[in-house]
Formats: C-alpha cells, structure tokens, sequence
C-alpha cells in the first residue's frame, strides 16, 4: 500500500477551515509528546498552555489584552500577504508607530482635551506607514526584495528607540532609568470593562478586523489586492497596477502595525520602555497565517495565540515550563498548518504496488 | 512470419481513467513499419493520453501494448526509447541560453563524448537534409529550427517508431512541406511515424491510416486520402459542422483604430521589440495578423491593450483619440476591449469566480463599482448574461473559472469582451485549445460583433483561421508587420515567405 497526493479540481472550502483546527490538535498532541520526553508533564504543560486560560474565566481579560495587538497587525499583514507583499518586518513598524505616537504624547503631556489621544494614534500610524514606505520604495524603484528589507529595517528600528530612551525621549523625572514620561489621563486608553484590565485597543481590533473585512471583500481595493496576489498578469489586464498595490499593501500593514504599537503603549505598558518590543510582529505572522489570511480569520487565530502566551505564562508558574516552550508551540502550529495546506489543494488516495511506476 | 506483416505497435483495449474522466476507454489499433498513421482528434479526446502511455510517461489502467509481436511493459520513456520508440513534443524542453549541441547531449540517455556526438549529429542532419549549425545557442533559433533540435534528438536513438505531437502548429507552410520531406523519407526507410493532429489537410497529404478518437473513445480508423477534411472533421466532432456565416456585401465604415509607427522596447533578455508597426482597422473590419510563434504577437498585444504603454500617445488611436499613454483601464472607457492568449492568470484568474472575473475587465464599463464598493450583484447578473448568451457549460456565476474546460473558459472569456460591445476588439489566439464547437461558436460572435460596427483585430497562429475569418491580414515577423494584404485573393506563398521572415531586407531567421 502506497499513497499518492492527487491534485483537487478546486481547492476544498471544508478543508481550509478545517486544517487551522486539525494544526492546533496536532500541535496538543506533539508538544505534550515532546515535553514528555524532554522530562516535562507534557500533558500538563498542553493542558495549562491550551486548556487553563479558556477554563479559567479571571484569565479572560489577559486574553484580550494580548489578542489585541496580535489582531491588528495580523490584519494588515493578512491584506499585504494577499498581495502577494512579504512585509515580514510588522515588529519594527509597531516599534517606529510607537515612537512617533510617543513623540506627540510627550509634546503634549502637559495639556488636557479629547483631540489628544487621536492625534497620538493618527501619529502612530502615520508612523508604521512611513517606516513601511522605505521598503515599498525600494521594491517598487529597484526591485530590492521586500522580505530582506523590512526585516534588516526592524533590528534598525530598536536601536532607534535605544537611542531616543537613552536621550531625547528619555523622562526628566527617570532618575536615570531608559524611559519615557507616564502618559497623562488624557494619553491612556479608557477601560472598557468596568473591573477588568481590558482596555480601548480591544475593541479597535474588533473595529480594524470587521472594516478590513468589509474594505476586503466589497471594494475594489480588495479586489485589486486579491487579484495582484492570486494572478499579477490578470491585474495588469484589469488595468491594475501591481506597484501601486505594493505600495497600498506596504502602507497598511505598516500603519496597523504603527497603529497596535501606539496603542500599545498608551494602553497596557503607559509609557514607552526598552523592553517596549515584545515580539508581537513575528508571533502576528503567525496570526495572519492561522487565520488564513482573512481579517476575520485573524480575530480567531489572534484569540487562538493569545491563549498560548496566557497559558505559557500560566506554566511558567504552575509546572515550571520554561516560558520558551510557548515558543516552540507556536511555531509548530504555524509548521504544522502550512503542512497541512497540501491537504486543501491535493486528496491523497491510495494506490496499488502494481500501479506505480517504477 | 514476415516481419514486415507483424504490426511495429499494437494497442489493445487500453483504458486510463483520471479523477472524473475517463481519458482513454478501450481503445485499440495498430501501426504497421514505415507506415505514416495520424492520430486525429480535438482537444480533451485523449490523443494525448494515449501517446504519453506508449511513450511510457504514464502506464494505462488497463488493456495491453504490443511491441513487434510482443506484449511489453513500458515503464517510463527511458525505456520507450529503448524499444526504438521516439517522440518530439508539441513545446520543445530547450535551453534557450546553451548551444544546439549542449541541448542534445543532455537529453542523451548514455553519455557520448561531444566530439563524437557532434559526428553523429552532423550525420543525421546530413541524411535528412535538417541542416543546422550545432554551435548555435538556441535562443537565436527560429521556431521552425527548434523543432530540428528536437527531431533530430529523437532520430540519433535511431526510433523505429516517431511519435510527433502537434508538429505544425508552429511552422510556416514552407517548413511544413519541410517536415513532411523528412518524414516521409524516414517512412520508406521503415520507420513508423505517429502523427498527431487536427490539421486535417496535412493529414490527407501526408497520412495512409488515421485513427480518430472522440471523448477518449476510438470511433474510426480510416484512409485519410480517400476520405474529405469534411467527413473526417465530423468523426472528429461527432455531428454536423456548422459553417460560419458571414453577411455578404458589407461596407466598412470609417477608421477606428489607427496604429502608427508603434514601437516598443522588447521585456527580458528574449523579449521582441517591437519595430515600426502600422496599420488600420475601420469599423466593421476583421483584421488578421499571422505569424510564427514568439515573433512580438505577445508585446503587440500587450501594447494594444495598454498594459505595456507606449512612449507616444498618437502611436494608438481609437476613433480618433490618441490613447498610446493611457493605461488598460482608460483605454477600455474608450471602447477598447482585448482578450490575451494565456486564459488561466491573464484574461481569467483561476481561483475567482466567473461574477468576479467579469468584474477584472467590465467594472467600469458596465457601472459595476460605486463609490470604490463592487455591486456584487451586477456582476452576478452580467456573468449570467454571458453565460446564457455564449452556452457556457459552467454551474453558474459562482463556480471559479479554474473549474471550466479551457474552450468553455474561452467562450465566457470572449463573451465578456464582446458582450460590452466594445468599438475595438483585439484578441490572441481565440481558439487556440479550443474544441471545433467552441470554436465555431467564437468566430460566429467575432463576425457579428464586426458586422455590429466594431473593429476587431485576431491574433493568430493558425493561418487558415485566419484565411476563413478575416478581410485584410498582415504578417508579423521578429517584431516587424508586414504590409496589409486583402485576404481575398491572398497568395499562400506569399504569407508563408513573409512568416518565415523574408521581407526582402531585415529577414530574422534564416530558413
């Protein structure tokens, strides 16, 4: 008996809702395997990191709380994946959108009034964009690959926000410390559930996720977008141009991840400080992934990773994991999915010994 | 037993079933030595299943194969070319960056000094009159001398059996009577010669047997000197052909589209600038440009549509309106519509459906957007209207255009041009893979959006699509057009000598 992969006459709908699922099982089943044989509980650890957040309602709250930045990046990574644009350097744009929406939190940490906090997260955009728009430029006016560049462009970043703690950024009142001022009442982000640590930027991801969702499938930016990423000559022959979309997809991606980094900062962390990056630009490629590059999809999957970074946590404390085991988890389910993607495209059937060709 | 009388290949009852087709069902026939045998059919009859199996490319679900007499296994082509068994394919596997001689001695399945090899090389080329430089690089190679290449590949095995895919489809008149020089001679020396097309007055010149085969199966084996290229065209479609009708008497109307001097630089290393081209087409006009293939029909296309843009606005002109700098898009609001050669990833992407490829080209013609929202529904309606109107056998608007055979693709892909009734049409190869049904039907609605008023300008390889569909015609040569010919009354001599690129002075590739 021997398997042959047959290719799909359309790539299976079930499948592609089912495959996300069927990694995150398969992942459960590996990890707790591999922790086993590393001398952990395995199966403890697979039940704090999947089981412990969701089981645990006083957890809920630390779910949105590391959801929301995870979904708003990922959503903009969703839309410049589809076109087939590699930004795979969403970490230094948050990091950069979080400067700029800091620099204008710092210029008015003296003053009061509603237009603040917009003002500081138009600048947070506005930031990521621009930090997005040196690769876009340079893939648009000399080829230069896109993947190498915004990625070499986010080390860059952190010593760009290295640099502005240790001097201009840094708070008369730091006593020496790298850090920026507390944002003022007027910077922070209201809470929205009375009693819980879940502030504004969980609802704006819902926001960004459902307006993306809609911009995706209903405008013709969407359809430009998903036409450039699924056949560049047809978007040429549609009159699309595919430099035009690069640089639309760049600017997104870059300003939601802009966007999620000022949020960031004016909401959980309140100021910006050197361990300010926190990796949610790598782990959100994964988001965008799992979610199958749909902003919908994105909401789910960043719940989803959310639940292994509270659950890591979680082990951390209960059964000694070290906290990079939530690593490996992720990057299995990611590993696990994008294997499993065959299966969307390909059945495998089995054959007979005689009917193989030798 | 006479060798002589023992069939070179036997097929018996040879069956290969794919997911949700049956490709080849119980078919059988035989190839006697040295005789020329056709294997006639349209796209999708299983033509090509069925030499991939002899060839050993694939192996058949069941039924047996016959070799001399003898039943063998042939489990892939190394082995196929054991037995003697050749084959040169429709599109050639050349490196166009090395030398004609580097190009054989890697297909060469036993390693043969290069000195040697040249020796045999200049052997075959010089028994068969398929003369060739083995120093060459290919990519300065016309078409026609590609194909050399490949043919005289399978002739150093020294095959007693030569299967040729579609030879033609790329030659100019003068190559083929070239080919079919060296065919027959390889013939009268023993060699059996399987040859397959559906061009069917080479078959009557050139074939003693054709085998036809329609939806996978075997339904005649005949004379094809004895039989009309009508009578066989209907074995091979199964019916009545049904003849186009062109309106008699029409009057062309005023010039719609005005090509001058359009020149353009060529994409890539191997792309074909464009030189010079002229011509014009007034309303009511079917316009043929011929040639070989890879001769700038691609960039000529590409600069009609506006996807390439040229440097010089009054280069195009559309009733008057310059439009050489305006994109795909506004070129479209001016009345020009245009339907690439390539349908998968070009003129359709795949994975959309068919209501979401109308909205690729016709959502700004058609008020298909509104305030940058898609009217899903418009577009829904629209890919209905042209499903209904051009009898494409799809689900609906939403199955995905991946899902359509590739002559249903193009009638709902031609369909959507024309049913936005544009004032200049151009199109590639509108029937190229397309199966006789099909492509009736397409050359029915390009005649009548002519004699609507529109001007339309085909693209095409094949010739004699061209003779039957178009009033004037030129020929397209290394990125250079020909001076416009009426086709009534054209000289066949003529536009073979003009497709094999002698113009006189300029010509491009040797013949």
């Amino acid at each position: 008996m021997q398997f042959r992969l047959e290719k799909r006459q359309e790539p299976s709908k079930l499948l592609q809702v089912l495959t996300p699922i069927g990694a995150v099982l398969v992942t459960m089943v590996l990890g707790g395997i591999i922790f086993t044989l590393l001398g952990y509980d395995g199966l403890g650890a697979v039940r704090e990191i999947f089981l412990s957040p969701l089981l645990n309602a006083y957890k809920w709250q630390d779910l949105a709380v590391k959801a929301a930045p995870l979904i708003i990046i990922a959503v903009g990574l969703s839309i410049a994946y589809r076109a087939n644009v590699w930004n795979i350097g969403a970490e230094g744009q948050y990091i950069v959108g979080a400067i700029a929406g800091t620099g204008v939190g710092i210029l008015t940490n003296d003053m009061t009034g509603w237009w603040i906090m917009p003002l500081m997260m138009l600048a947070g955009v506005a930031g990521g964009a621009a930090y997005a728009a040196v690769p876009a430029l340079l893939r648009v006016r000399f080829r230069v690959n896109e993947i190498l560049t915004t990625l070499m462009l986010t080390y860059a970043s952190v010593y760009l926000l290295n640099y502005l703690l240790a001097g201009p950024f840094k708070s008369p009142t730091s006593m020496g410390q790298p850090q920026t001022v507390m944002f003022s009442a007027d910077q922070s982000l209201p809470y929205i559930i009375p009693g819980t640590i879940v502030q504004l930027n969980a609802l704006l991801a819902v926001i960004v996720a459902l307006v993306a969702w809609l911009v995706f499938s209903r405008f013709v930016f969407g359809f430009q977008v998903r036409v450039v990423g699924a056949a560049p000559h047809a978007a040429r022959y549609g009159g699309f141009s595919a430099d035009r979309t690069v640089w639309l997809a760049m600017l997104i991606s870059g300003g939601l991840a802009g966007f999620a980094g000022i949020l960031e900062a004016m909401g959980p962390v309140g100021r910006l400080i050197l361990q300010f990056p926190a990796g949610y630009g790598f782990t959100a490629i994964i988001v965008a992934f799992l979610g199958r590059l749909h902003p919908l999809g994105a909401v789910l999957a960043g719940l989803m990773v959310a639940i292994t970074f509270v659950g890591g946590e979680m082990a951390q404390i209960t059964i000694q994991l070290p906290f990079a085991a939530v690593g490996i988890f992720q990057a299995m389910m990611l590993f696990l999915l994008l294997a499993s993607d065959i299966l969307v495209r390909y059945r495998v059937r089995s054959v007979r010994r005689a009917e193989i060709a030798t | 037993m006479d060798i002589s009388l023992t069939p070179r290949l036997q097929l018996h009852g040879i069956t290969k079933r794919f997911p949700g087709v049956l490709a080849n069902d119980n078919v059988g026939f035989s190839v006697l030595p040295g005789e020329i045998h056709a294997l006639l059919g349209e796209n999708g009859a299983g033509k090509s299943t069925l030499v991939k199996m002899i060839y050993g490319i694939m192996q058949p679900d069941a039924g047996e194969i016959r070799w001399n007499g003898q039943p063998v296994v042939i489990h892939n082509p190394k082995a196929a070319r054991k037995l003697g068994i050749g084959m040169v394919f429709q599109h050639f596997s050349l490196f166009e960056a090395m030398t004609v001689l580097e190009n054989i001695a890697l297909g060469m399945d036993a390693k043969i000094p290069a000195r040697e090899l040249e020796a045999r090389i200049r052997q075959v080329m010089d028994q068969y009159g398929l003369h060739l430089d083995p120093h060459r690089t290919v990519s300065t190679l016309s078409v026609g001398e590609r194909q050399r290449i490949e043919i005289v590949r399978a002739l150093l095995l020294k095959p007693t059996l030569l299967i040729m895919d579609e030879p033609t489809s790329v030659l100019t008149p003068q190559e083929v009577e070239q080919l079919f020089v060296v065919l027959r001679q390889l013939a009268r020396e023993g060699c059996s010669i399987l040859y397959i097309s559906h061009k069917l007055h080479e078959i009557k010149a050139l074939c003693e047997t054709a085998t036809i085969l329609r939806g996978g199966r075997l339904v005649d084996t005949c004379d094809p000197r004895v039989e009309t290229s009508r009578s066989m065209a209907e074995k091979m479609i199964g019916g009545g052909l049904k003849d186009i009708k062109k309106p008699a008497g029409r009057t062309l109307g005023a010039e719609r589209l005005v090509v001058n001097r359009l020149s353009l630089p060529g994409a890539g290393p191997f792309g074909i600038p464009l030189h010079d081209v002229t011509f014009t087409v007034r309303a009511g006009e079917i316009f043929g440009i011929a040639g070989v293939a890879g001769n700038g029909q691609n960039a000529l296309l590409l600069a009609l549509s506006g996807e390439e843009l040229s440097r010089h606005p009054e280069a195009i002109s559309i009733d008057g309106a310059p439009v050489g700098g305006l994109p795909a898009k506004q070129r479209r609001l001016k009345g020009l519509a245009s339907v690439p050669e390539e349908r998968n990833g070009h003129a359709a992407v795949p994975e959309f459906t068919l209501a979401d490829n109308t909205v690729l080209t016709a959502r700004d013609r058609l008020g298909m957007v509104s305030a940058g929202m898609i009217k899903s529904s418009s577009a829904r309606t629209y890919a209905g209207e042209v499903i209904t109107a051009f009898a494409v056998k799809a689900l609906g608007p939403g199955s995905t255009a991946g899902s359509l055979s590739g002559g249903n693709l193009q009638k709902y892909i031609m369909g959507r041009e024309i049913l936005q009734k544009p004032s200049v049409l151009v199109v590639s190869q509108p029937t190229w893979g397309v199966d006789a049904g099909a492509a009736a039907a397409i050359h029915q609605a390009i005649i009548d959006l002519a004699a609507a008023g529109s001007a339309v300008v085909v693209i095409s390889q094949d010739l004699d699509e061209l003779l039957s569909l178009c009033d004037t015609l030129a020929v397209i040569n290394g990125g250079r057009l020909s001076k416009p010919m009426q086709v009534e009354g054209a000289d066949i001599e003529e536009i073979g000598l003009l497709m094999g690129g002698i113009h006189g002075e300029g010509a491009v590739h040797a013949v």
